[in-house]
Formats: structure tokens, sequence, C-alpha cells
């Protein structure tokens, strides 16, 4: 199977929809690639992929190899900077016109999902991330019962559970971790995205979505909490429109001043809108949310072994 | 006795009992749309049991999270106000379902008579069904492949009593799969008058929605309009808006233009909402909020009176 030569495989899933599951996979791809692992990132969800826009990749297609088909390089391997390569694959990459809806029952989702698992060529990875569709259906049975059946003992890793802060989405994420734990599915910890925003006028942070729901479910099904990850609109700017993000004089996150000299929002969004895949890691170091996902990625890797 | 899920399946039996016709996909095929299935026996039945409903809408969004059912509650509550409307919510999604909690009803359980199943009756006039309702956990995953999905929903059209309804409202789970494909074919002949399509401003949202779209006009279902939720947040403290899920390609107005369909508005994010939302009904004075759901409950009033 062509996950042989995969060291660890992450699920990162959610019950609930637009809770960030993509967004995370994202971050966790760059701040893995970043620390110097190869990294690929599996979109499952076959009805709505979202991870070729999230890596600015919409456009690439899918090359077909002897033996299977060849995930999209999101950028090469640097020894010298230390970053990890990072690929990806989807069935975005696989459609013809980018609004084009995929419309299928159970057993063909199953099939694509199997196939996904078993036709792609990832070569040597240290991770492999797999990002889910919402739910406790197809795609996550046919995955659970693949990954059980195929995977070397060990080899999954576990899940890494998403949701926001508020009761309607804990509800639904609840009903995940229970799957998690019937099938089996080791839990390496919860994220809870959209934690509170801050305003960029004055600095207020409103709990948009409430406070807290991720970290007292965790602490109820005794997982670990990995983080409060607040919503900054740079980072949708970031994926939106390759900008590189660019914080008002005085932001500090951890104590350290992130702003750029003098630079305002709106010249940041003028200068830098040029679309440039290969830098997406590079201009994510500048983003408020890495040294978050820097610090989740370490416990992630710790908890791994 | 009610209908409940206390003996599910185990799920070792999901996990290792692969599908019995082991589907074959060699090639990917991108091109897909609803093809013609094969009519279920049932559908008469399910057409006789829904006669007595006047208006079917379903509440559609290619991407989770959007805030579907809290659309479909509000528009829900808005349809209610009128006592002489009875309306109906069926929340389609399987997976993850969230409307008895918006609604205040998460904790109640289903009755059964002798002529079908009673919804849950949040007032008077508005009822709602959702498999919550049959969990004997609160907190219980669903894991069901499509087929068992497609007969609960089956079951929810023919075997629920909603009576005389003015209005159905159908909350979807995201996605264009099983739920979506059944919902079509089982209310085809009795007849659905339209969907409306919820999404957020920024791009990634705007792609899943899009598929909805071509998913709607590939099954024939008119969409009667787009509702953009999410747009923008008034800082409570100095009142600065800000775009949180910016439209860099225009939001949901350019989609609408882009696609020939009616706009209904925005949404902005009302932190307020969800303290409404979860422990009560939600109060439907509150004037922004409310300015899309109110349009287009007139806007639906005004088409059906064409």
């Amino acid at each position: 199977m062509s996950l042989s030569k995969v060291k660890h495989i992450i699920l990162v899933l959610s019950g609930k929809g637009g809770v960030g599951k993509s967004s995370v996979t994202t971050q966790l791809a760059l701040s893995l690639s970043l620390a110097g692992h190869s990294v690929g990132v599996l979109d499952v969800d076959l009805t709505g992929p979202s991870m070729p826009r999230m890596f600015n990749i919409e456009e690439a297609k899918v090359t077909q190899a002897p033996g299977g088909w060849l995930p999209v390089t999101v950028h090469e391997a640097n020894a010298e900077a230390g970053v990890g390569e990072l690929r990806c694959m989807s069935l975005g990459f696989l459609l013809k016109g980018r609004g084009d809806a995929v419309v299928w029952r159970g057993p063909k989702k199953t099939a694509m999902v199997r196939q996904f698992l078993s036709d792609v060529l990832w070569g040597d990875l240290d991770y492999l991330l797999i990002d889910t569709p919402p739910g406790t259906s197809d795609e996550h049975i046919s995955l659970a019962e693949t990954l059980l059946k195929d995977a070397r003992p060990g080899q999954v890793a576990g899940a890494v559970v998403v949701t926001t802060p508020q009761a309607v989405a804990t509800a639904d994420v609840r009903k995940e971790l229970n799957f998690c734990s019937k099938t089996g599915i080791p839990i390496i910890g919860v994220i809870e995205n959209m934690a509170g925003f801050v305003c960029p006028n004055c600095a207020e942070c409103t709990n948009i979505f409430s406070k807290g729901g991720g970290e007292v479910m965790a602490q109820e099904f005794s997982v670990r909490f990995l983080g409060a990850v607040p919503i900054d609109p740079q980072f949708v700017m970031l994926v939106e429109s390759g900008a590189r993000p660019v914080y008002p004089a005085g932001t500090m996150v951890n104590g350290k001043d992130i702003s750029g000299a003098n630079a305002s929002t709106e010249q940041a969004a003028e200068t830098s809108t040029r679309k440039d895949a290969a830098l997406l890691a590079d201009k994510y170091r500048g983003c408020s949310l890495e040294p978050l996902f820097n610090q989740i990625t370490r416990d992630i890797v710790a908890a791994i072994g | 006795m009610a209908p409940s899920l206390e003996e599910p399946e185990p799920v070792a039996d999901v996990i290792e009992n692969p599908l019995k016709s082991k589907p074959q996909l060699v090639a990917p095929e991108p091109e897909h749309c609803p093809g013609p299935e094969d009519p279920d026996p049932d559908i008469p039945l399910i057409s006789a049991r829904l006669s007595g409903i006047k208006h079917k809408i379903l509440v559609l969004s290619g991407k989770g999270g959007v805030g579907k059912s809290t659309f479909t509650s509000m528009l829900g509550h808005a349809f209610a106000m009128r006592e002489e409307n009875n309306v109906g919510i069926m929340d389609t999604d399987i997976c993850g379902p969230s409307i008895p909690k918006m609604m205040g009803v998460e904790a109640e359980t289903i009755h059964v008579s002798g002529t079908g199943w009673s919804p849950v009756w949040v007032t008077d006039n508005l009822g709602v069904m959702s498999i919550q309702f049959m969990l004997p956990n609160r907190d219980d995953a669903v894991i069901w492949r499509g087929p068992k999905k497609n007969g609960l929903i089956k079951q929810f059209l023919k075997d629920v009593e909603w009576g005389d309804l003015d209005f159905l409202l159908v909350d979807t789970p995201p996605g264009t799969s099983d739920e979506h494909l059944s919902v079509n074919s089982f209310l085809k002949e009795s007849g659905i008058d339209g969907a409306v399509m919820v999404t957020t401003p920024q791009e990634v949202a705007l792609l899943d929605v899009r598929k909805e779209i071509d998913f709607c006009r590939k099954a024939g279902i008119k969409v009667l309009g787009l509702v953009e939720n999410m747009s923008g947040f008034v800082c409570p403290n100095c009142t600065h808006k800000s775009q949180i899920f910016r439209a860099t390609t225009g939001g949901g107005a350019a989609l609408a233009k882009e696609m020939g369909i009616p706009f209904l508005g925005e949404v902005p994010l009302d932190p307020g909402l969800d303290v409404h939302a979860t422990t009560a009904r939600v109060s439907l004075s509150r004037s922004p909020t409310v300015r899309p759901v109110r349009h287009s409950r007139r806007l639906f009033v005004a088409w059906q009176n064409k």
C-alpha cells in the first residue's frame, strides 16, 4: 500500500462543519514543514474539498504515474532553510471546473476514499495529515476501516479534534469523540478554533462564539487540550488573496512585537496580493497564529513520540 | 413506544463488514449529476403523508458551519410568528443534528401513536423532527453509512404526522451526497418549492456553495435566494466594523449575481445570538440579524402569491 513509507498518520476530525478543520490542517502542515518534517496532506472531503484553495494550488492537476497518482507539490524541501517538503492530494484536483458538484452516494465515496489511501504515491513522509468532512458517516467509516486493516500498528498516531467554543458546535464534536473511542482511534488532543476575536481598532477581545467550550469538553473526555486559536483576519487574507500578514504597530504575540514598521493593513493588502504558492510557508512565518501552531505542533510531535 | 436507537448497530460490525458488493472505481469520474434512480415504491406513501403541507423549502449550503441551522430556526420562528401559520422543521443532518439545541428542545423524545410519529412542538404552531430525539444519550455518535441515513430520512417523511402545515423547512447537512439526493428524490413527486442557500463571505465557503447551486441546477430544484451570514462584526466596545471573513471575491452578492439568483441579504455576526439560540427562543425583535430572515419570509410570501 502506498502508505507504507509514511511514518505517522494524523486525522483532523470534527463532527461540526465550518469550525476550521481545513485551516487547522493547513497550519499544522505548514508548521510541521517549517520544523523540517516532510508532510503530506490528504483531503477526503469529497463534496467540499478546501485544501486546494487553502494552499493556493487550485489550478494544479494530479499526474498519473506507473502505480498510482502523484500528489501535488505545495513546496519542495529546502535543507538549508530547514523546511520539509509539503505535498497535497484532493478530489479538487480531479475536477474539470471548480464549481462542479460531486454528487455521490456513500458507496462511491467509500471507493474514492479507499483509492486515495491505496493509490497515491506519497513516497517517504514523516507525517500524513488527513483532512475530513464533517460528520460520522461514509468517509469516516471507510477511513477507519481501511486504516485499521492496512496500517502498521502505531502508524495511525491518532486524531486531532477541532471545535469552536459554542455549545452548538461542541454538541456535534462530542459525537466525534465518541466515534473515535468506538472505532479505537486514539485522540491526540482538542484544538479550540475561533476562540475570540481581537478588534484591530481598539484591541478589545470579543468572544464571538462564546468561550472555553473546547477546554471544558477536553476535560470531560479526559483528552489533551492542545490550545485555543483566536480568529485572525490576517490569516484569512493570507489564504484568500496570498497577502503577507501585517499587523498594526504594537501588536504583541507572546511578548514579541510582530508588527511591520509603520505598515498599515491597507498598504499590505495593496502591495502583496500576488499569488505565490511557493512562498506560502514563508508568509505564514509572519502570521500571529504561527507561534501558537508552532507550540501545538511541538506538543503533537512530543505526544506521538 | 417511542422510536429509539436504544440498540444501535454495534460499531465493530460497521467497521469490519465492508460493503457487501465492493464498489469498483478505477478512474475518477469528475462529471456527475444526480442520475436517474429507480423510483422508490414508498414515494406514493410519502406524497400522501405530505399532502397537507402547502410549501416545502430546503435550506442548503455546500459548506458546513455557515449557519444553515441558525437560519432555519429563525425562519421557522419568523413564519410561526403569525398564529395562522403552522410550521414544521425537519432536521436531515443525521450525524450532526443542531436544530433541537437551537430550538431549546434537546431533551425531548418522539411519541408514537397508531398513525405515526409525533413531532416535538416548540410552540403551538412550530414542530420539529430530528434524530437527536431518538438517541439514548445526548453525545452518542450516529455512525451510519448512506443507506441507513436514507432509510431514516424516508421514515421522517413517511411516518411523521405533520398534519396540515403551511411551511415545512428542511435543514440539511453540508455537502452534496446521500441526504440531499434522498430528500430530493423522495419529495420530487409532492413538490419542493425551492431552496434557500446560506453562505459566508470568504471564497473558501463560496467555492462549496457554488457546487451546491450546481447540484440544485442538475437536480431541478429552484434556488429561491442566497443569504450571506457572518458578514462582518461590529466591535461591542468601539463599534468598529471588522471583516472577519473578508469577501475578497465579492462575497455572496457577487456569487448571487454570477449565478443569476436573488440575493436575500447579509447577516452580521452577533455574539448575543449564540446565547439566544442555544438557551431559548431567538428573539426576533433584534433588528440587524433578523432583517434578512424577515426579508426572505416576505420574499417567499410575495413569490407564492404570484
